[in-house]
């Protein structure tokens, strides 16, 4: 007996359908595996913060005294190898995509429901191997394995670190793989490439790097094991090799990599700001396409992680350019969003306050990346906390915000009880102030010429104040994100159940059901309308009004 | 239907050739042959990747435009991630 609008809990759905432990470890249902994702990366979200906080903790005072230097050294490390390869490249792709990608073009699931699983369970063992390194001893190298130190000099635990972030790598390509094959394969009937929603162009881009960025790192971290234990002289130069083929190697995925990051949040964002402004975006098809571009582009630019390495001068030259051309893409679409904000209604709720911080904090993350394009100024600011400034506005900022903003924007669809507005609200302006509080005295530091990786500055006590303010920004961005993941799990028990589509927003996964049933619509949806068609959904219906004669 | 990339037999010739071309580059090895020898190595080691992507990866006689698609685009960036590469070490000012 279906009865389409019957209480919530009488409805049968993808997660009333089966219960026990067991159904879920074995689900192929890609919405499901997404709650297993969730649960997964907040996990390591947590180990990352706490590693941060102890970070901030150790830089209150000038003098190194909470932990040793081998200790920072390794505390540094593992915050950027979990918050990089455990949190932030599966966050949005493997939680928000896996469960919305193919309910937004009106799919049962993805093309590959098996593979889907095989990848969380490969991120799972890699996670593993994982926390057993850092529990075992850890690695002192900083996220970036930088030759020779890793191959020849440090004797922490390079190749089980590598390994781990190996196998979790395949867990990424095998997502990329996954919706590369559904968004040609499984859009529903009507569903055009120019009828698709941007969060899909998004991730179409994203799943591009994944595929071809990825198995480069992986292949490169190998390389990093094969020499350190068979000696085999790729990078060392003692053997012949050479260590900044490391750093090319290294960094043909990991200027890519931060756009795995970036470019699933800009669709959040597309999604959010057409919605709380009802209004389609503006320049749709640039903003499909920068999409694109920025997945092509970004592959041009790594060396400009190289340009105080010692690598050719000329070739600086073209890397700096070549940096300059990848904001453009970026600037476009900052510049629709914006003109979609124009003369529309816009509300205030609290995924379009996350959605306006997101754009700010990019902003300014985007912007002092152009500094560090230009070769002469990243000399001077090269490897101080200017740079880590410069990342954390977009990877924290950035990408962190949009995927907040999107959980608050789908947590209705996902769990199917509203979370409480007001203190969601609150939360989203904890986290901007938080967040501004903590990283933007970091760009004075390094502009001052802080260095990064340092545990100790006690020959420049005058550091310590902006220092202080970072530390103190940091613990109020940690309740900013302790606070929703409070208020979502009060809601799973006491939200109001949610309606099927809250926000009265376009977009294929409004139509079904919240939470949505395991094959997602009752019946195959056929598309016949254009993307964030809000014009014609706000508009009155007269043949939907009753006949009054 | 006409496919010879049917039967089991055209599968293990194809193994049996790339374990052949892998006993060339190990023999090679003991050879030198001057600046000839990565050319060499590099040779022989395309020609196996591509018995790989052409027959067990089925690209040759795949109908699907976007096979081929996503093949040339993985070419197409593995020349950007060599040729830039190379643009740095090219002109680099070795002393
Ligand atoms: C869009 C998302 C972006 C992310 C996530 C990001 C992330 C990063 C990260 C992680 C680093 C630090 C590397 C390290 O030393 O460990 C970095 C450095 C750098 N970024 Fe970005 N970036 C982004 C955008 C940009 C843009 C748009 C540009 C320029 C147009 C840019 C230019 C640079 C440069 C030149 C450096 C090197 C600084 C140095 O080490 O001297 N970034 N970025
Ligand atoms: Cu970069």
């Amino acid at each position: 007996m279906a009865m389409p609008n019957g209480p919530q809990g009488e409805r049968e759905n993808y997660l009333n359908k089966e219960y026990g432990v067991g159904s879920w470890l074995l689900t192929t249902d890609h919405k499901r595996i997404a709650l297993l994702y969730l649960m997964s990366i907040t996990f390591f979200f947590f180990i990352g913060g706490f590693f941060a906080l102890l970070i901030r903790l150790e830089l209150l005072t000038p003098a190194g005294d909470l932990v040793q230097a081998d200790t920072y050294n390794k505390l540094f490390t593992m915050h950027g190898m979990v918050m990089v390869f455990f949190f932030l490249i599966p966050s949005i792709p493997a939680v928000l995509g896996n469960f919305l990608v193919p309910m937004m073009i009106g799919a049962k699931d993805l093309a590959f429901p098996r593979i889907n699983l095989l990848s969380w369970y490969l991120y799972i063992i890699g996670g593993v191997m994982m926390l057993h390194c850092m529990l075992t001893g850890g690695v002192d190298t900083g996220w970036t394995f930088y030759t020779p130190y890793s191959t020849a000099f440090t004797n922490t635990k390079i190749v089980e670190a590598g390994l781990a972030i190996f196998v979790a790598g395949f867990s990424s390509i095998l997502t990329g793989l996954n919706f590369v094959v559904t968004i040609h394969r499984m859009r529903a009937p009507g569903m055009t490439w120019s009828r698709l929603p941007l969060f899909i162009w998004a991730h179409y881009a994203t799943s591009i790097i994944q595929l071809l960025g990825t198995p480069v790192v992986a292949i490169t971290i190998v390389l990093v094991a094969a020499e350190r234990t068979l000696h085999l002289g790729i990078f060392d130069p003692k053997l012949g090799g050479d260590p900044l083929l490391f750093q090319h190697l290294f960094w043909f995925y990991s200027h890519p990599a931060v756009y795995i990051m970036i470019l699933p949040s800009m669709g959040i964002v597309s999604e959010i700001i057409a919605c709380f402004s009802r209004k389609r975006i503006f320049g749709y098809n640039f903003v499909a396409l920068s999409s694109i571009a920025i997945a092509v582009f970004g592959f041009l630019v790594w060396a400009h992680h190289l340009f105080v390495a010692g690598i050719s001068i000329y070739a600086a030259f073209v890397f700096s350019l070549l940096s300059y051309a990848v904001a453009v893409p970026s600037a476009v679409k900052t510049f629709n969003w914006t003109a979609t904000l124009y003369k529309g209604s816009i509300r205030y709720d609290a995924p379009m306050l996350y959605a306006f911080g997101f754009i700010g904090l990019f902003m300014m993350g985007g912007l002092t990346g152009l500094f560090l394009s230009a070769l002469g100024i990243d000399v001077h600011v090269t490897d101080t906390y200017f740079v880590v400034a410069h990342f954390h506005y977009i990877m924290v900022g950035g990408a962190v915000m949009g995927y907040l903003g999107g959980m608050h924007f789908w947590w209705p669809k996902i769990s199917g009880r509203l979370y409480p507005e007001g203190w969601a609200r609150l939360a989203a302006l904890i986290v901007f102030i938080g967040f501004h509080l903590t990283f933007f005295p970091q760009f004075v530091l390094g502009y001052l010429g802080m260095p990064r990786r340092y545990y100790d500055y006690s020959h420049m006590p005058e550091f310590q104040v902006l220092n202080v303010l970072s530390t103190a920004g940091a613990t109020i961005l940690g309740v900013g994100y302790l606070l929703p993941m409070i208020y979502f799990l009060w809601s799973m028990r006491y939200g109001k159940p949610a309606p099927d589509n809250p926000w009265n927003a376009a977009g294929l996964e409004w139509k079904s059901a919240s939470p949505p049933p395991t094959f997602n619509f009752d019946v195959e949806p056929v598309v016949t309308w254009e993307a964030y068609n809000y014009e014609e959904l706000d508009a009155p219906h007269p043949q939907e009004a009753p006949v009054v004669r | 239907m006409s496919e010879h990339g049917t039967s089991i037999g055209f599968y293990v010739m194809i193994f049996l050739i790339l374990l052949v071309l892998t006993g060339v580059t190990v023999s090679a090895a003991f050879i030198n042959l001057g600046p000839l020898n990565p050319i060499l190595a590099l040779g022989i080691a395309t020609t196996k990747a591509l018995l790989v992507v052409l027959f067990f990866m089925h690209v040759k006689g795949a109908s699907e435009k976007l096979v081929k698609l996503v093949v040339l685009s993985a070419v197409f960036f593995l020349l950007i991630l060599l040729g830039l590469t190379l643009s740095d070490y090219a002109t680099r000012l070795w002393s």
